[in-house]
């Protein structure tokens, strides 16, 4: 297991041990170990049905653990941004109303007030999509969709934001603005948790990444992890990593492994 | 004038006129709720659950307990049965209902068969009877409605969260299971005041048709809460007139009505709109 970076004597605001999910009498997640410090930028890839997301909704409480023990920090907020196909996009909500939700245990009265308007404004600028208030959520494009979810999680002030794949379905462009804004965001102190599908354009650039399938097979610096090795242990295929500029770049032969990128 | 006189003739009887009040509000409690039937995928729970409520309704007249008392336990009862089933999301938990549920409306049929004055009130239970209604129901329906109203305005937030999002909400500190059982509790309290008119069999329609017309009418849920009780209060309430003018189930004339109204919103939506029933696909 793989010591903490940060040599702070704090105690973790996530911490995992030996935990393991089942759905049914299948199991997903398989003995996990992993802490996530304070002002930690940590991606998690692993290829699809790995138990991503289950892991991440056992760490935010909505998935049932069976073994082990998932120790959150006592007050912690977690922002979560959800895996953006599991959204209903049908359903009768404008973008200030999916935001405002997030403030239904201090606020009861159905409608928006002023201050939370302006609230609400706020986020939105700050993430570069302040016209879209009222529109309904399914008249955005996935980068706005992202963008949306990404400011419900921040509207709440989170210590952690937990996003899972955050740049699925969006393009080029799309994927470097999400990317900048959440270096921006964790250089404002924020600690941030992802899965991704984008080896290259995104897990490549994270300070600490973690190759998952089913259990943590490798955790580290991205130049650590990303060998080979490492990789065919957890997709199960051959892939080759060459270096460029000081970045390792994963050559995938044949399959299609990077699922996020220009979907 | 004749006609005039004609339109109010059946305003002269209290039975008429007691059937009227209850089946208005009904229909727009039920168009309220119907909101979250929809928006929820429960339209299968809703239609349990007038099944299990019907055998309470039967097994209270037996045991010669009050009505509401004895089907009002029972509904609730399933209900919350149905809630924690339907929780634990294992394969067959749609069959697991399906089983509570009609195995208490099959109990409910033996009962009456067995005990009951015969065919009548088992048609008056399934079909629903204006003649059955007394003024303990509008007092009832008015009571579960203002009820109905109340939690809908108090948890507004916390139901559109809950309901959008569940996991999400969860994580925001909104007890999703407290709001789900609260939820299933009004809907059976609605069925169980509303049956006595409406009938077992309709009630389910009362509560999805309104909801999902108004579904095409607005991409907002707020106004969706608004225009929902609306057509249903006004389907029920043209519903009655017409039934007694055409001598049909006064059920039937206003679950077809709904219909109707559906139809036409549905026509005048257009493409763009009906994307939106791509979300209540599963009804
Ligand atoms: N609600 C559920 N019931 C039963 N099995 C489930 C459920 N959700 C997920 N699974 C199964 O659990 C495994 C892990 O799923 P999970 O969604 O966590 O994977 P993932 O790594 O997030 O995949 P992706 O990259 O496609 O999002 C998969 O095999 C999936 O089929
Ligand atoms: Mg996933």
């Amino acid at each position: 297991m793989r010591q903490s970076i940060l040599s702070n004597n704090e105690s973790p605001l996530i911490a995992c041990e030996h935990v393991s999910c089942t759905y049914g009498n299948s199991p997903v997640l398989h003995d996990v170990y992993l802490n996530i410090n304070r002002r930690e930028f940590v991606g998690i890839v692993g290829p699809s049905g790995s138990g991503k997301t289950t892991l991440l909704k056992a760490i935010i409480g909505s998935q049932p653990v069976a073994h082990g023990s998932i120790t959150v920090q006592p007050e912690l907020t977690i922002g979560y941004v959800p895996q953006i196909e599991t959204v209903d996009w049908y359903f009768p909500v404008t973008v200030e109303e999916v935001i405002v939700m997030t403030r239904s245990k201090t606020q009861w009265w159905p409608r928006i007030t002023t201050k939370e308007r302006t609230a609400v404004r706020e986020v939105l600028e700050k993430l570069g999509i302040a016209d879209v208030a009222h529109r309904h959520i399914r008249e955005l494009s996935g980068g706005q969709q992202q963008r949306v979810f990404l400011a419900r999680a921040m509207f709440c002030q989170p210590d952690i934001l937990v996003l899972d794949e955050p740049t699925a379905g969006v393009d080029v462009r799309t994927r470097h603005e999400i990317l900048h804004l959440l270096a921006d965001l964790h250089a404002d102190g924020l600690t941030i948790l992802l899965t991704t599908h984008d080896l290259n354009g995104l897990a490549a650039h994270l300070p600490r990444l973690v190759c998952f399938n089913k259990t943590i097979l490798a955790d580290g610096s991205p130049r650590e992890v990303l060998t080979s090795k490492v990789l065919e242990a957890t997709y199960g295929a051959p892939m080759e990593v060459l270096e460029h500029g000081g970045m390792p770049i994963v050559i995938d032969h044949g399959r299609v492994a990077m699922r996020g990128e220009g979907k | 004038m004749i006609l005039a006189l004609d339109i109010f003739e059946p305003y002269g009887f209290q039975f008429f006129r007691n059937g009227l009040v209850v089946a208005t509000i009904a229909g727009a409690l039920c168009g309220l709720l119907g909101v979250f039937v929809i928006l929820r995928g429960m339209s299968y729970i809703g239609h349990g659950l007038s099944h299990a409520v019907f055998g309470g309704a039967a097994a209270s007249a037996v045991m010669k307990v009050n009505y509401f008392l004895g089907a009002g336990i029972w509904g609730i009862v399933s209900g919350l049965l149905i809630a924690r089933v339907a929780r634990r999301r294992v394969i067959g938990a749609d069959a697991a209902i399906g089983v509570v549920t009609t195995a208490s409306f099959a109990l409910g049929l033996a009962l009456m068969n067995r005990y009951g004055q015969a065919s009548k009130s088992i048609e008056a239970v399934l079909f629903g009877s204006v003649l059955g209604v007394k003024v303990v129901d509008i007092y009832a329906v008015s009571l579960v409605a203002l009820l109905g109203l109340a939690v809908v305005v108090l948890g507004y937030r916390k139901l559109l969260f809950s309901t959008f999002d569940r996991d999400v909400a969860q994580v925001s500190n909104v007890r999703v299971s407290l709001v789900e059982a609260v939820l299933l509790a009004m809907i059976s309290l609605t069925i169980l005041v509303t049956m006595r008119v409406i009938g077992t069999l309709l009630i389910s329609a009362l509560l999805v048709i309104p909801a999902a017309s108004a579904r095409m009418t607005t991409n907002s849920f707020s106004r969706m809460l608004w225009i929902s009780p609306i057509i249903g209060a006004v389907t029920c309430f043209v519903g009655m007139n017409l039934s007694y003018h055409l001598d049909t189930s006064a059920s039937a004339t206003i679950i077809l009505l709904d219909a109707f109204v559906f139809v036409v919103v549905y026509a005048i939506a257009g493409t763009r709109n009906r994307a939106k029933m791509a979300s209540l696909g599963h009804l």
